[in-house]
C-alpha cells in the first residue's frame, strides 16, 4: 500500500509535526494508523520542541507502537473516575488496585514470577517451573481466520518461549467466542461468517500448534451473535522450564541477536492497529505470516543454548517488533542498533518497517560477546538464522541507525515514561430488581434435551480431535473422557516426563478455564468470581490441587472510551480482585484486549459482551490420583458438593425459555474453597470414581454427561439436594447454575470415609447423597413430590449432544 | 552391549522425538538425539548405533508430501542405511518416520528401487486424533512384536496417513510377503470403515514391516503408550492392559543386545 503524499517523510526520514495543530496531527495518526490520542501527540510535540527538531518518522511510529494500549495497557494503568450509584471515586491505577493487590495479599511463596516476564511462573517440584501465558488474536483473527489464529498460537509460544531463559512448550490450550456457525441474518461488508471464522480459526491452531508438536489439550468454545464481527481467540501456552531459568538480566555491553525468522513487509501497526476500533480500513498488512516450522527451529536451538547459558537474556519479538523488544529489553540501560544487520525477505524495506515489522518466529537475545561462536554454532546445528544487529550500553537512549544515518535517537525515561495519563469516566448502574419475566414454558424432558444439544453446551469433538492432543506423550487425562472416549471432561492432566527425562517423577499439572460473559451482561463483578470458581472446580474434579491454583485473567472488552463499558470492566476487575483473596488464589500474568467492537449491517456499534477467561493451573504431585467424569459402574452413590440456589440469571435455561431477569449466581468463595479442598482431599485418598462440575444447564446437564459418558444410568432424588429451603420448583434445582457444585461418585462401601473430608463447620460446604448410579443408561430424576419427574434415554440424549456442531457446521 | 545405542533422529519440524528416547530409555536402550545435518557432515555415523528410530512429527513441515524432504535427505546422506537394515539391526518409523521409511524406498523392502507405496489426504479430509484397535499379524517375522497380544490399542494422530499403493498387485505381493504389520480393526477384530480406519488406507493397512521382520514403520505412536496412564481409560476400573507399546521398544532393546 503506497502512503498518501501528504504522509511522505521529508528527506531524511522526517516528520514535520511541531508546527502541526491537534487536527492536522490526528489525521496524520490516522493515515498512518497510529493511534495516538491528541494529549499523546500534544507530550511527543513538547518533548521535541525541547529538543529543537523534528522527530523522524521511526520516532514517531516507536513512541505510538510503545505507547499503544496493546503494549502499555493504558485503560488498566491510567486514573479512572468511577461512578456507582451516587458514589464516585477515582482509581488510580486499576490493575495494581485490583489484580495485583489480590496477588500481593495471597502472597504464595511458590511464585516465582508474576506479571514482569512474558508469561507467570510457579514452582513445579523442588528443580522445575512452569509458565503460563494466554493472549488472545482478535483482530487478526477477525481479518484473517487462519492466519490470525496461527500467528495467535505462534505468538503465545513465543512468549513462553521467551519467558525467564526460555522454558519449553508443554500445553496449548484455546479458547473461541464466535457468533452461532449457522447465523442467518445479514453481514456488514467485509466480515466473514462467523462458520467460515470458525473454520479457519480451528484449522489455523491445529497446524501451528500440531506442527509445532505441543499438544492442544485445553479450551472451549462460547456462541453468541455479538461475537459475529468481532470473534474472540485465546491462545495459551504452559512451557517447562528448570528454576535457575527463571531469572534474566540484560547487561550492558551483551550483544542485541535475533534469531528465527527474518524481517519482512508483514504485520506492520499490528499493536497499534489492535488499539483501535476494527474497521473496513484495516489494514491488511496488519496480519502476520506464521511458518511453525521455523518457529521449531527457534525452539530447538534456543533450548540448547540455554542449557548451555550462552544468552544472559531473551524475550520475543511480537508486537511492535523490534522496537518493543529492544526497547523493553534495554528500557534500564540503553540500546543501539543497526537495522542494515537485520536478515530480511525483501530488500526494498524502509528503515522504519524494519524497526517496527511483526515478521513472525523472532527472537531476539542479550548475548555476551564471549560466547557468541559458541551460540552461532549452535543455532547453525539446527540450520536457524542468526545475527548481531546492536549492542546494549549505558548510555539511557534508544539509538537507531541505517547505513550510518540515524533513524531513532530517542530518550528511554520519554519513551517509556512520557506517556500522559489522561483520566477516563466510568459509570456502573447496578441492575434494576432481577425478577426473571417473560419466556414459554416447557417440559422437563423437552428442556434438558434442548439443553445438552445446545451450541454452548454440546460435543467440541469436531474440534478437539484436529488437535494433536497427545504429542509428547502426557496428556494422561484426555479433554475426551468415558468408555467411547468421546465424554466431556472437566480439564486436562499433564504428565510432562519427555520434557523432564525423568520416569520416577510422576509429578502432573492441569490446566482449567472459566467463561462466561452470559453473567456478565448482569453483572460483571459475579461473573468474574463465576469464572474463578467454574476454573478451580474444574481443575479440582480430575484431582488437582485447589490450594495450589494460579490465575490468568483475559479481559476482551468493547471500547474503553464509552463509561458504561469502563465501568463494567471496573467491576469485573474488582471481581477478580475479591476472587483471588477469597479463593487464595494468585494471578500470575495477563493480559487484555480493548475496542472489540465494530460498525453492524446497519451501522450501529456492535461491542462484544464485556467477556472474561480466567485460566487456571495448579499442580498434582502424583497424576496417578486423577479422576475423569464417567461413571464407573452401577450402584454407586452421587453426591453434590454444594448448595442449589435460585440463581436462574444468566443461565442456559432462561435462554432456551426465552426469558430474561433472574438473580445471577453468586459465588461465597469460603465455602466453595472448603468444598473443593474436602473434595481434594477425598479424591487424593482414591474415593472418588468420578467428578463433573455443575455449569451451564447445572444438575440436568452434568448428570446426563456423566452418564452417557461411562454408560451407566443414574437415579436422581431432587429433595436431596442441599438447598435454599424456598425452592418449590423442580425445573429451577434440576437447571439452577449456582456455583461451586460437583457431583461425585462414591463406591457404597466407601461412602463414610469420604463424608469424614466434609467439615462440619457452618462455614463448611454441604454434601449430600442425592442419589445413585443404574446399570440401565437412563436419567432418572424424582422431583420435590415423590414422583418421577423425568425419564430420559441418555443414548438418544448423547446424539443429540454430539449432533448440533456438526449439523450447524454443514 | 548391555545398553545397545540408539540413532533417534532429528530433523526441522519432527516433534516426537523426546518421548521416542524415553521410550528406549525406560527399557534400557541408550538413546541418543542426532540430527541429519550431524550425519551429513560425518560428525556421526549410522553404523555406529544398534537400532535407528525415526520419530514422528511433520519434517520440514511436510510441504511436498508428508516426509518427502526427509526421504530424499535420507536417500542422498545416509547411504549406509540399506548395509545397516541388512544386517538385521532394527529400524522403527512412526507416523512421519513410517512415510519417511515409504517414501525413501526401505520399506515394504529395502530391494526395491522404486516406490510402490505411498500416502494420501485421510478421507475424512482433516488431521485427527484417536485411539484405534489394531490387530497385529502374528504371521509376520517383525521383531517389534515379539510376545505381544494380537490385538492391541495405540493412539493414531495425522492429516495424511490413508496408504495407497500402485497397483493391487502390490497388494497381493504385500500379503504374500507378510509385510503387513498390523491393521486398523474393531474392538472384536474386523475390517471395518471409518472411524475404525481412521483414514481410508487400503485393506487397513496401519503399519509395515520388511520380510526379514528388523523394520516396522507405523501411523499409530506406540511411545505415547509406555504407561498405563496413558491409555484413555486408565481411570476405569475395568481397564487393566499392560502398556503394549512399551514393549516394541524393549522388543528392539533385548533384539540388539
Amino acid at each position: 500500500m503506497m502512503a498518501p503524499a501528504v504522509d511522505t517523510p521529508a528527506a531524511g526520514g522526517v516528520l514535520s509535526v511541531l508546527g502541526k495543530s491537534p487536527g492536522e496531527l490526528r489525521a496524520l495518526g490516522d493515515l498512518r494508523h497510529l493511534s495516538l490520542n491528541d494529549a499523546e501527540w500534544a507530550a511527543v510535540q513538547a518533548h521535541f520542541k525541547l529538543l529543537k527538531r523534528e522527530p523522524t518518522l521511526a520516532e514517531v511510529e516507536t513512541v505510538a507502537q510503545t505507547w499503544s494500549e496493546h503494549c502499555k495497557h493504558k485503560t488498566f494503568t491510567s486514573p479512572i473516575r468511577y461512578a456507582e450509584g451516587k458514589k464516585t471515586r477515582v482509581i488510580k491505577n486499576l490493575f495494581e488496585e485490583t489484580i495485583v493487590a489480590a496477588t500481593e495479599t495471597v502472597k504464595k511463596p511458590w511464585c516465582l514470577s508474576v506479571f514482569k516476564d512474558n508469561a507467570g511462573v510457579i514452582a513445579f517440584g523442588k528443580k522445575w517451573a512452569l509458565a503460563f501465558k494466554a493472549e488472545t488474536h482478535n483482530h487478526p483473527s477477525a481479518l484473517e481466520p487462519y492466519g490470525g489464529a496461527a500467528t495467535g498460537v505462534g505468538g503465545v509460544v513465543r512468549d513462553v518461549l521467551g519467558c525467564g531463559l526460555g522454558a519449553k512448550p508443554v500445553l496449548n490450550t484455546d479458547v473461541f467466542c464466535f457468533g452461532r456457525p449457522d447465523y442467518k441474518g445479514a453481514l456488514p461488508e467485509g466480515a466473514h461468517h462467523p462458520a467460515r471464522t470458525l473454520r479457519g480459526v480451528v484449522a489455523g491452531v491445529r497446524d501451528y500448534g500440531n506442527r509445532m508438536g505441543i499438544p492442544t489439550a485445553g479450551g472451549g468454545i462460547w456462541f453468541d451473535d455479538d461475537y459475529r464481527l468481532n470473534p474472540l481467540v485465546f491462545c495459551g501456552t504452559v512451557g517447562i522450564l528448570p528454576q535457575w531459568a527463571v531469572k534474566k538480566e540484560v547487561k550492558p555491553g551483551d550483544l542485541i541477536v535475533t534469531a528465527g525468522g527474518r524481517t519482512g513487509r508483514d504485520g506492520l501497526h499490528g499493536a497499534t492497529f489492535s488499539s483501535a476500533v476494527l474497521g473496513a480500513d484495516a489494514p491488511s498488512s496488519a496480519v502476520q505470516i506464521g511458518n511453525a516450522i521455523v518457529e521449531k527451529r527457534v525452539l530447538d536451538a534456543l533450548l540448547r543454548a540455554r542449557d548451555r547459558r550462552l544468552y544472559s537474556s531473551v524475550t520475543d519479538c511480537g508486537a511492535g517488533g523490534f522496537s518493543s523488544a529492544v526497547g523493553e529489553l534495554g528500557a534500564h540501560c540503553g540500546a543501539r542498533v543497526r537495522l542494515e544487520a537485520v536478515p530480511l525477505k525483501v530488500s526494498d524495506l524502509e528503515s522504519w518497517e524494519i524497526w517496527l515489522s511483526e515478521s513472525q518466529e523472532r527472537m531476539v537475545l542479550s548475548v555476551p560477546p564471549k560466547n557468541l561462536k559458541a551460540l552461532e554454532a549452535v543455532f547453525a546445528a539446527e540450520d536457524c538464522e542468526l545475527a548481531v544487529i546492536g549492542e546494549f550500553t549505558r548510555s539511557g537512549r534508544l539509538e537507531v541507525s541505517h547505513h550510518g544515518r540515524a533513524v531513532v535517537d530517542l530518550d528511554m525515561k520519554f519513551l517509556h515514561k512520557g506517556l500522559p495519563r489522561g483520566t477516563r469516566s466510568a459509570v456502573w448502574t447496578a441492575p434494576a430488581a432481577a425478577k426473571a419475566s417473560g419466556g414459554v414454558e416447557k417440559k422437563l424432558s423437552q428442556a434438558v434435551r434442548e439443553a445438552v444439544a445446545h451450541l454452548n453446551v454440546c460435543s467440541r469433538e469436531w474440534v478437539i480431535r484436529q488437535y494433536d492432543h497427545e504429542v509428547q506423550g502426557g496428556t494422561v487425562i484426555k479433554p475426551l473422557q468415558g468408555v467411547r472416549h468421546d465424554g466431556p471432561g472437566d480439564a486436562c492432566v499433564m504428565w510432562p516426563y519427555a520434557a523432564t527425562d525423568d520416569l520416577e517423577d510422576y509429578s502432573g499439572f492441569s490446566v482449567a478455564h472459566g467463561l462466561n460473559p452470559e453473567y456478565g451482561r448482569l453483572d460483571p463483578y459475579w461473573m468474574a468470581l463465576a469464572c474463578v470458581d467454574e476454573a478451580l472446580r474444574n481443575l479440582t474434579c480430575v484431582g488437582a490441587d485447589p490450594s495450589r491454583a494460579a490465575l490468568l485473567d483475559n479481559f476482551c472488552w468493547g471500547s474503553p472510551d464509552d463509561p458504561k463499558q469502563l465501568g463494567a470492566l471496573v467491576r469485573a476487575a474488582e471481581g477478580c480482585r475479591d476472587a483471588a483473596k477469597g479463593f487464595s488464589a494468585p494471578f500470575i500474568s495477563g493480559k487484555d484486549s480493548l475496542f472489540n467492537q465494530s460498525k453492524d449491517e446497519k451501522g450501529r456499534e456492535l461491542a462484544i459482551p464485556g467477556t472474561l477467561l480466567i485460566s487456571a493451573i495448579s499442580i498434582m504431585p502424583d497424576m496417578r490420583k486423577a479422576v475423569t467424569m464417567d461413571f464407573k459402574g452401577p450402584g454407586n452413590a452421587l453426591y453434590l458438593v454444594g448448595r442449589t440456589n435460585d440463581e436462574m440469571g444468566g443461565s442456559l435455561y432462561n435462554k432456551l425459555l426465552g426469558r430474561v431477569g433472574g438473580e445471577v449466581p453468586k459465588v461465597c468463595p469460603a465455602p466453595a474453597l472448603d468444598g473443593f479442598k474436602s473434595l481434594h482431599a477425598a479424591i487424593l485418598k482414591g474415593l472418588a470414581l468420578s467428578a463433573h462440575d455443575l455449569s451451564d444447564g447445572g444438575l440436568a446437564v452434568a448428570a446426563a454427561e456423566m452418564g452417557f459418558s461411562g454408560e451407566f444410568g443414574c437415579l436422581l432424588d431432587l429433595d436431596e439436594m442441599p438447598r435454599d429451603p424456598r425452592i418449590y420448583c423442580n425445573a429451577t434445582l434440576l437447571f439452577s447454575e449456582s456455583p461451586s457444585r460437583i457431583l461425585v461418585e462414591v463406591k457404597p462401601e466407601a461412602e463414610s470415609a469420604f463424608l469424614r473430608h466434609f467439615g462440619k463447620g457452618a462455614k463448611s460446604a454441604c454434601v449430600r447423597r442425592v442419589g445413585q448410579t443404574t446399570a440401565n443408561p437412563v436419567l432418572k430424576v424424582i422431583g420435590l413430590d415423590g414422583s418421577t419427574i423425568l425419564e430420559e434415554s441418555l443414548s438418544e440424549l448423547k446424539s443429540g449432544w454430539q449432533n448440533t456442531l456438526p449439523a450447524a457446521l454443514a | 552391549m548391555k545398553n545397545p545405542k540408539i540413532l533417534v533422529l532429528r530433523a526441522a519440524g519432527v516433534n516426537c522425538e523426546l518421548e521416542t528416547a524415553s521410550a528406549f530409555k525406560r527399557v534400557g536402550g541408550a538413546p541418543e538425539l542426532v540430527h541429519i545435518a550431524e550425519l551429513r557432515g560425518g560428525k556421526k555415523r549410522l553404523m555406529d548405533y544398534a537400532i535407528l528410530a525415526i520419530p514422528g512429527g511433520f519434517s520440514y513441515g511436510d510441504d511436498v508430501g508428508a516426509g518427502k524432504v526427509l526421504a530424499n535427505q535420507i536417500r542422498h546422506t545416509m547411504t549406509d542405511l540399506r548395509q545397516f537394515v541388512r544386517l538385521g539391526r532394527p529400524v522403527i518409523g512412526i507416523c512421519n518416520g513410517f512415510q519417511v521409511l515409504v517414501k525413501a524406498g526401505i520399506l515394504p523392502h529395502s530391494n526395491a528401487c522404486d516406490q510402490t507405496a505411498g500416502f494420501t489426504f485421510n478421507d475424512s479430509g482433516r488431521f485427527e486424533a484417536r485411539w484405534v484397535h489394531l490387530r497385529l499379524n502374528t504371521q509376520s517375522s517383525c521383531l517389534f512384536f515379539k510376545g505381544l497380544p494380537e490385538m492391541i490399542e495405540l493412539p493414531v494422530a495425522h492429516g495424511e496417513g490413508k496408504l495407497v499403493l500402485k497397483s493391487p498387485r502390490h497388494l497381493e505381493e504385500l500379503k504374500k510377503n507378510k509385510s503387513i504389520a498390523l491393521q486398523y480393526v474393531t474392538e472384536d477384530g474386523k475390517l471395518m470403515g471409518y472411524p475404525h480406519n481412521p483414514n481410508g488406507s487400503i485393506f487397513n493397512i496401519a503399519g509395515m514391516t520388511n520380510p526379514e521382520g528388523n523394520v516396522l514403520g507405523l501411523m499409530p505412536h506406540p511411545e505415547r503408550f509406555v504407561a498405563v496412564q496413558q491409555h484413555p481409560n486408565w481411570t476405569r476400573q475395568t481397564y487393566r492392559k499392560a502398556a503394549v507399546g512399551l514393549e516394541m521398544f524393549r522388543n528392539a532393546v533385548v533384539h540388539a543386545r
